[in-house]
């Protein structure tokens, strides 16, 4: 505040640029489209680079590396592809185990952000929410040995007793049941995406209208029903919005996964038994890889790339879909 | 007051830069004191690259550490623990002043080595043995004696249940409990596999056929992978029925219960660094030390392999390959001890030589 005290001309001061400010906006605002197009530039060097070290695989393997199981790597040296890559079973668990963990996830990250910002008193708000962000701050190395070291022997009595109840009824629950599964891994991995898709889902929660809501209670409406009618059916597209956030991490999760899931792949649905994804298998096998086998490792991370996109890309036709008939909220 | 207060971090941080220059100098009078005694001849001062396999790396870095505490504190020793196919990559690329590795290179390997060096050969110098145990989780069950059979059979799915006739046969007197077994594998590509599996393809027919032999294999198809030899042993001692294979120095590391394998003198032999040690004895190793350990008889223990660090006969900086070649003799002649606490097996003395003399090979031809 001193400069309007003791200044004869503050307003003339203020108004006038210096030749140094006058360059300053400009050249901020090339600093910010540089910075702006320099995730183009990084993700385009990576599509670029990955898919032409991995050519040879694509070429030799066309369809298959999506469509096929076969997975027989090879040993070349000389540039070659000798082996066969089949990749359907390692994108088919990538996908069925992060479905799985949204399925856990979506839930508790709803009934969270409900909790949060239409009934707990602040005292109670605010810690919670630091603590629920906090889980996103744990390494996924943590996640994956806790996992595998305390949640599958505590949870070891009740998925042999689900087995034994529902599998003679229900395949997927279907014995034997293995310490290492995509039931655990999924747990695991809802937990892992929960602090994004809370706090995405929190955020728009918080922006519906304090008219709306009031309007909903005026007209005798509970609370159970402004929440179900006014302020979930209004953020539709943002619920969604979070949920793909949390998918995109489930989807390329690797460390944790590669701890829990038991590394053997199956084109089956069974809880209870070993599953692959695509980004664990990369993780265990390229440290002994072949060039030849590095090539197709990149070729499965490029299918999961792609695999990835087709997944956003219809995500955001639902949204901009049910954006237009809600009313978008927020995103 | 604002002046003050702005100022005086100014000043401290001056007196600390003066500090921190005056204790650079010093610190530079002290590296200059210590390297000019360095004429002797005996004293080597060097900084060696190696990189490559895992299963060795506890034994290494013990190594490394005493060896550049106690024996040459002017040399220095990094040996990152990548992986043998990924430390014979680097080697072959050059970028690496020695590798460490499970398995052996192919000719086609060393052929792309020597090319990218332009000169000489590779050596292959075994430094220790090491052995692969068959762990189990099976309740009141403490000692189990299998072979190549059972093994391949239990490890391709065919025997399902630990009270299988065909294991009841090897083990009388034994009371088989029903329970079904869950077969546990490296998820990694690993050396260990590589040696557990090169032991069945040469003992099992079928074995052979069906899944031969690698660093990582196609399995049968029910099978559990763990992370490394602690994911296998955690799913191993979660899992009731849980059965697979893990290093021997983990083993004893963990105090699992582990099979003892009948070998081709028909003697049932318990896994040890004893034991393993006493497999390579009677072999015929070929003049390049590649070699798999395989028909094991007497009373060694039939599943283990060696694990080697590679080097090159030439083009390699004087002070560089003199450190090395006096590392790897320190650690061949005074390492024993240290290999047998961590649970691998030391080469047996004939062996030694041939290691000995294939150091010597070390940047021979200049």
């Amino acid at each position: 505040m001193p400069s309007t005290t003791s200044s004869t001309t503050p307003l003339k001061r203020g108004l006038r640029a210096s030749r140094r400010q006058s360059l300053a906006d400009p050249a901020f605002r090339w600093f910010l489209t540089l910075t702006g197009l320099s995730v183009l530039l990084v993700l385009a060097w990576m599509i670029v680079s990955t898919t032409s070290q991995a050519w040879p695989v694509f070429e030799k393997e066309g369809f298959n590396l999506f469509f096929s199981s076969e997975w027989n790597p090879g040993n070349a040296r000389d540039g070659t592809i000798q082996g066969t890559y089949g990749g359907f079973q390692f994108l088919y668990g990538t996908i069925v185990s992060a479905a799985l963990a949204m399925a856990f996830a979506l839930p508790l990250a709803i009934g969270i952000a409900l909790y949060l910002t239409q009934l707990a008193p602040k005292r109670i708000a605010r810690p919670l929410t630091y603590a629920v962000d906090l889980l996103a701050a744990v390494p996924s190395i943590i996640y994956g040995l806790w996992g595998s070291l305390f949640v599958v022997p505590m949870l070891l009595p009740f998925m042999n007793w689900m087995s034994q109840k529902l599998g003679p009824w229900l395949p997927m629950f279907e014995g034997p049941v293995r310490v290492r599964n995509l039931f655990v891994t999924s747990l695991v991995l809802g937990i892992m995406v929960l602090p994004i898709t809370s706090a995405v889902i929190r955020e728009v929660f918080a922006q519906v209208p304090r008219d709306e809501r009031l309007a909903g209670f005026g007209l005798g409406a509970t609370r159970w029903e402004v929440m179900r009618h006014v302020v979930v059916a209004r953020s539709k597209a943002g619920i969604i919005g979070g949920s793909m956030l949390g998918l995109g991490r489930a989807l390329g999760e690797t460390i944790a996964v590669l701890l829990i899931i038991g590394g053997n792949p199956r084109s089956e649905f069974r809880l209870f038994n070993t599953s692959q994804t695509v980004a664990s298998q990369i993780a265990a096998a390229f440290k002994e890889a072949s060039p030849e086998y590095i090539r197709a490792l990149v070729a499965l991370g490029v299918a999961l790339f792609l695999v990835t996109i087709i997944v956003n890309v219809i995500a955001r036709l639902v949204v901009s879909r049910l954006g237009h008939v809600t009313g978008d909220a927020a995103l | 007051m604002l002046h003050t207060l702005n100022r005086a971090p100014v000043g401290l941080v001056a007196g600390m830069l003066a500090l921190a220059l005056v204790a650079a100098a010093c610190g530079g009078n002290d590296g200059s004191a210590s390297e000019n005694p360095g004429g002797k001849g005996d004293e080597l001062s060097a900084e060696l690259l190696g990189a490559g396999a895992s299963f060795p790396d506890p034994l290494y870095q013990t190594w490394i550490g005493e060896y550049t505490t106690n024996a040459q504190p002017g040399v220095s020793i990094q040996y990152e623990s990548i992986g043998s196919g990924g430390g014979r990559e680097r080697f072959i690329d050059q970028q690496t002043d020695f590798a460490g590795s499970d398995a052996y290179m192919s000719d086609e390997e060393i052929a792309d080595a020597v090319e990218a060096r332009g000169c000489g050969d590779v050596v292959h110098i075994p430094m220790v043995f090491g052995g692969v145990v068959i762990a189990y989780n099976i309740e009141g069950l403490d000692d189990l004696i299998l072979d190549s059979a059972t093994i391949a059979d239990i490890f391709s799915g065919e025997i399902t249940n630990i009270n299988d006739p065909a294991i009841a046969d090897l083990n009388p007197g034994v009371d088989l409990p029903d329970q079904e077994l869950t077969v546990t594998v490296r998820a990694d590509g690993s050396g260990t596999t590589s040696i557990f599996t090169t032991y069945l393809e040469d003992e099992d027919d079928d074995w052979a056929r069906d899944y031969g032999s690698g660093d990582e294999i196609e399995w049968f198809g029910d099978q559990v992978a763990g992370e490394q030899n602690d994911g296998v042993a955690a799913a191993i001692a979660q899992q009731p029925g849980g059965i697979g294979y893990v290093s021997l120095e983990f083993a004893v590391q963990q105090n699992l219960p582990f099979a003892s394998v009948i070998n081709d003198d028909d003697n049932p032999v318990e896994p040890s660094t004893d034991s393993v040690g006493k497999a390579v004895e009677g072999l015929d190793l070929p003049d390049d030390l590649r070699f798999d350990v395989l028909g094991v008889g007497g009373e060694g223990y039939p599943i283990a392999g060696a694990t080697w660090v590679l080097a090159y006969t030439c083009d390699m900086d004087e002070a560089k390959a003199a450190a090395l070649k006096d590392y790897l003799t320190w650690a061949l002649d005074e390492g024993d001890s240290f290999a047998a606490d961590l649970g691998y097996a030391p080469l047996s003395d004939a062996t030694e030589e041939l290691s000995l003399e294939k150091v010597e090979q070390i940047n021979a031809e200049g």
